[in-house]
């Protein structure tokens, strides 16, 4: 744990967004995790894609469980709502939050404990429901406030750092949240911010469910040699799908890229996600067949990363339950309670 | 493109900017940090080691060291970095017992100084405790030089002046004071010297030869002049209405010491922009929070009298220009001649070098300006038992630069006495150590305060325009000192990276408040310094670039504004970055190659 305050000073020439804000505005304390953490990286992730998105950080609201990685929303926006809820209960929370202001932008910070063994069942019913919301799995397969026993989702065969061998088959949440229906499935990996940014920001800009798997190793428990969640392990085995980015729709197209290869969703917005495919055969927006890819790859031992599903049709709770477009926070008495004219008139339709 | 070689001793010494920019070396943050821990007497030791002057240069330097100061860089202000060496100076305890023992008895080598300022008081306190005799001369009644006779004692008290002296002059120096030098080739041809080394200085001021200068002479006189005869009691009192022309720090001692001794009306009046002003911008303030008016852009065309007696003095109006590489032309506005009442001129115009003294055909060679032919790094003449150093060498610069000519004079001195290569310089060694104490625990203060820079209390206005030897700073106290202190960023504690401890789990990255490290993958075909995230615009300031990463990628620091704040080092969760402090042993005369 660090205590030295972070220095408020920054480089004289930082970048400013549209808001004239630097990355450093969206920054939170500084991280008492264990120096090294993959979590301080995606929290800096987080950082720099809202601070690309030009969000204004009072218009967030970020909601975390229990864990290590639930511990995360302090250290980055600083200035936006925050929630840390009850051990694998986030997304009930995250989804009443949404329910009552559908118009804040919602990040859910998870791990692989809080959303994989405790807090499974609330992970499967938040996708189904297809909430509007970016939803983060800070994954390492270790319990490392507790010392560093498997998670749910070690893999089958990889090694603790005491040398014992984990035989319980792992669960792939990427893979569930794709079944369950989240309109928008990556997985990514802390180490690499090149990828891991814009997909948080293409993420973040979709219209629904969207679920991201980030390998995030613990240096503390598990970066050693047998693990399938290292630093090393990662970096050998991952496997590159399709990168996504956000191109926010005033931007031109710069880059040509091979016919085939590159593909454009348009968003609601106007603004849309750009798609690199790194394999042509592969299809982002079949279901079936991006599991089928990850089984595959998974037997062969590697770790599909990039933008795994998505699904430019998707609706999401306030479409499917047809909610006003006001948020019901700011509904007042008289919208509430529209008097008993409207209330006989309602009543008579019913005879 | 080729990883930084970080076991040269120029790379690590350019990041302690203020060290680097000290022409001798001042090892800055080590002093400030010995200071914040109220160890003044340590902290003046450092100082007196590589300054020679701590207490008169914590007052009158001309700070190098302030405008390179990195503080500047992240926040407005530089580090009070010149203030907090007076602090040093006026809280230590008796010093005698730490000064280098003298040899009682000689090595046999005879050294003449001629001209007792900075420079040659320098070349003293290096070779007395080598066994040189040392003789100084000087045609003044007390040593000092320029440090004695131009700057007033509201800037710098006597009494500091004698105790920096007095260290070297008890040193078992002769002390030849009130003598002139006539003649160079005397003291060449006395075989009972085997050097001689010139620290005279500039001694000349320089004259303004316009109409009506010679008629009023009387009513007008050269600045430095003016100020020798003030500091030695030959002028007590000046006109009411005065007029200073000239825009460096002897037109600033001048109008204010004009303003001690009766002058109400008292202005500057500068050919220059005032952004231009040679003057430091402290001097400036200082003089203008004494009621004296800088008018710039003014260029002196006639001095108006009757019969003699000056009354006036007519400016023609000028607008600068500057041409596509920066120079500057004065060009007249056009505008009618402005006309200033005065009753008496000081002229601080520049000064000037004179060897009027120095025979022609004695081997001393000059150049074309009629200045010594003088080897930059050996600072020995074209004949070789003659050195210069000080204004003498290169012309007008400063107290601190006279010290640096001065150690490296005594250097060659020592090797030239000892029939060695003045050539042979010692090496400069470096040495690293980590500062490491526990896991989050280092043996500086690596908290950054956010403080801005704290002001230098002054006397009441009233009370230091009537009396001019009355010293116009109070100096820090002791709290303001050690949070001016605090303010320093420790550049001498470097982040050293080592390659093959790194993972690349990007947590120095992630926390580095001012963006200066970057782990990316290098196009060869681009300029380093465009491929940061924030490019690096500052050539003046380097890059760190390590060799290439497991993955393929480098990690590039930009120096320019790094905190040292240790945040990489403490977030690293394998020690590939570590806080090591850096010290450079200067050589010094005695030492060989």
């Amino acid at each position: 744990m660090t205590y030295v305050i972070k220095p408020r000073a920054y480089h004289p020439n930082l970048p400013k967004n549209e808001l004239g804000l630097t990355r450093r505005d969206y920054e939170g304390a500084v991280s008492t995790l264990c120096a090294g953490c993959g979590h301080d990286s995606i929290s800096a992730g987080i950082i720099q894609a809202c601070f690309e998105l030009n969000l204004p950080a009072h218009r967030i609201a970020k909601l975390s469980g229990i864990g290590c990685s639930s511990k995360t929303p302090t250290y980055f926006l600083g200035k936006s709502h925050g929630f840390n809820s009850v051990h694998g209960r986030m997304p009930s929370v995250l989804t009443g939050a949404n329910m009552a202001n559908r118009d804040l932008v919602y990040i859910g910070v998870s791990g692989d404990g809080d959303s994989a063994s405790i807090g499974l069942g609330q992970f499967a019913h938040i996708m189904r429901r297809g909430v509007n919301m970016t939803y983060i799995v800070e994954n390492n397969g270790v319990y490392g406030l507790t010392k560093g026993q498997f998670s749910a989702t070690a893999d089958t065969g990889s090694k603790s750092k005491k040398g014992v061998e984990n035989f319980d088959a792992s669960i792939d949440l990427a893979a569930m949240a794709i079944q369950l229906g989240a309109s928008f499935v990556a997985r990514s990996f802390s180490g690499d911010k090149e990828q891991l940014v814009p997909l948080l920001k293409a993420a973040i800009k979709h219209q629904g469910a969207a679920f991201i798997d980030i390998l995030s190793p613990c240096v503390t428990f598990n970066n050693h040699k047998g693990s399938t969640k290292s630093y090393d392990y990662i970096r050998e085995h991952n496997a590159t799908v399709v990168k996504a980015d956000f191109i926010p729709h005033k931007e031109e197209i710069t880059t040509r890229y091979d016919a085939g290869s590159v593909q454009e969703v348009t968003l609601h917005d106007g603004s849309y996600i750009r798609l690199k495919k790194l394999d042509d055969n592969f299809d982002t927006s079949n279901r079936a067949a991006a599991l089928q890819y990850i089984q595959e790859h998974q037997e062969k031992g590697e770790i599909v990363t990039g933008l795994l599903h998505l699904n430019p049709e998707s609706t999401d709770l306030h479409q499917n339950l047809s909610t006003c477009d006001k948020p019901l926070n700011e509904l007042h008495e008289e919208e509430l309670c529209p008097g008993e004219e409207v209330l006989a008139l309602i009543n008579k339709s019913m005879r | 493109m080729k990883p930084t070689d970080t076991t040269s001793p120029n790379y690590y010494h350019k990041v302690v900017d203020c060290q680097w920019a000290c022409p001798a070396h001042t090892p800055v943050p080590e002093y400030i940090r010995l200071i914040a821990a109220g160890r003044y007497t340590d902290a003046y030791m450092i100082n007196w080691k590589s300054n020679v002057f701590p207490g008169i240069l914590g007052r009158v330097c001309d700070r190098p060291c302030e405008p390179a100061c990195r503080r500047g860089r992240v926040e407005k202000e530089p580090v009070a970095i010149c203030r907090l060496k007076r602090v040093a100076a006026d809280y230590k305890t008796d010093i005698v017992d730490r000064l280098p023992a003298i040899p009682a008895e000689k090595n046999g080598k005879r050294v003449a100084l001629i001209g007792a300022g900075p420079a040659s008081l320098t070349v003293a306190r290096d070779l007395a405790p080598l066994g040189y005799e040392l003789v100084v001369i000087d045609k003044e009644t007390a040593g000092g030089g320029m440090m004695r006779t131009q700057i007033p004692s509201f800037r710098l008290p006597e009494s500091v002046l004698d105790e920096e002296i007095s260290y070297i002059l008890n040193m078992g120096v002769e002390a030849r004071f009130g003598v002139t030098v006539e003649s160079m080739k005397t003291l060449v041809d006395d075989t009972s010297f085997d050097a001689i080394f010139v620290g005279t200085g500039a001694p000349r001021g320089r004259d303004l030869n316009i109409p009506g200068r010679h008629e009023a002479d009387r009513h007008i006189n050269i600045g430095i002049e003016w100020l020798e005869s003030v500091s030695f009691g030959h002028t007590e009192s000046i006109e009411e209405r005065v007029v200073v022309l000239g825009g460096g720090n002897t037109a600033m001692d001048c109008c204010r010491t004009a303003r001690r001794l009766g002058g109400k009306d008292v202005k500057v009046v500068v050919r220059s922009p005032f952004a231009d002003m040679k003057a430091s911008p402290w001097e400036k303030e200082d003089a203008i929070r004494e009621d004296i008016p800088i008018i710039d852009n003014h260029v002196p065309k006639e001095f108006i009298h009757d019969n003699g007696k000056l009354t006036a003095i007519l400016f023609e109006k000028v607008e600068a220009h500057y041409d596509e590489k920066g120079r500057r032309s004065l060009i007249p506005t056009g505008e009618p001649l402005v006309k200033i009442d005065c009753d008496r001129v000081l002229i601080a115009v520049g000064q000037e070098n004179a060897f009027p003294w120095v025979e022609k055909d004695i081997g001393i060679d000059f150049d074309e300006y009629n200045m010594p032919i003088v080897d930059t790094t050996t600072f020995q003449s074209t004949l070789p038992k003659v050195f210069f150093g000080g204004d003498a060498a290169f012309g007008p610069k400063n107290i601190i630069t006279a010290v640096a000519h001065g150690h490296e004079a005594a250097l060659s001195i020592d090797l030239f006495c000892q029939a060695q290569d003045v050539n042979q310089r010692p090496a400069q060694n470096i040495h690293l150590s980590s500062q490491k104490m526990g896991i989050h625990d280092w043996s500086y203060d690596s908290q950054i305060s956010e403080d801005l820079r704290f002001a230098v209390p002054h006397v009441e206005k009233q009370k230091a325009l009537e009396n001019a030897s009355l010293e116009v700073e109070l100096g820090f106290d002791e709290q303001l000192a050690f949070q001016e202190a605090q303010r320093c960023l420790n550049c001498d504690v470097q982040t050293v990276f080592s390659e093959p401890k790194c993972i690349e789990c990007d947590a120095c990255v992630d926390i580095c408040p001012t963006d200066c490290i970057n782990f990316f993958h290098l196009d060869e075909d681009k300029a380093l310094r465009t491929q940061l995230r924030v490019p690096a615009k500052d050539d003046t300031q380097d890059v760190l670039l390590s060799d290439t990463l497991p993955t393929g990628k480098v990690m590039a620091k930009d120096e320019d504004v790094c905190l040292h704040c240790g945040l990489c080092a403490e977030r690293c969760p394998t020690g590939a970055w570590d806080m090591q402090k850096f010290v450079i042993d200067l050589p010094v005369a005695g030492e060989r190659g």
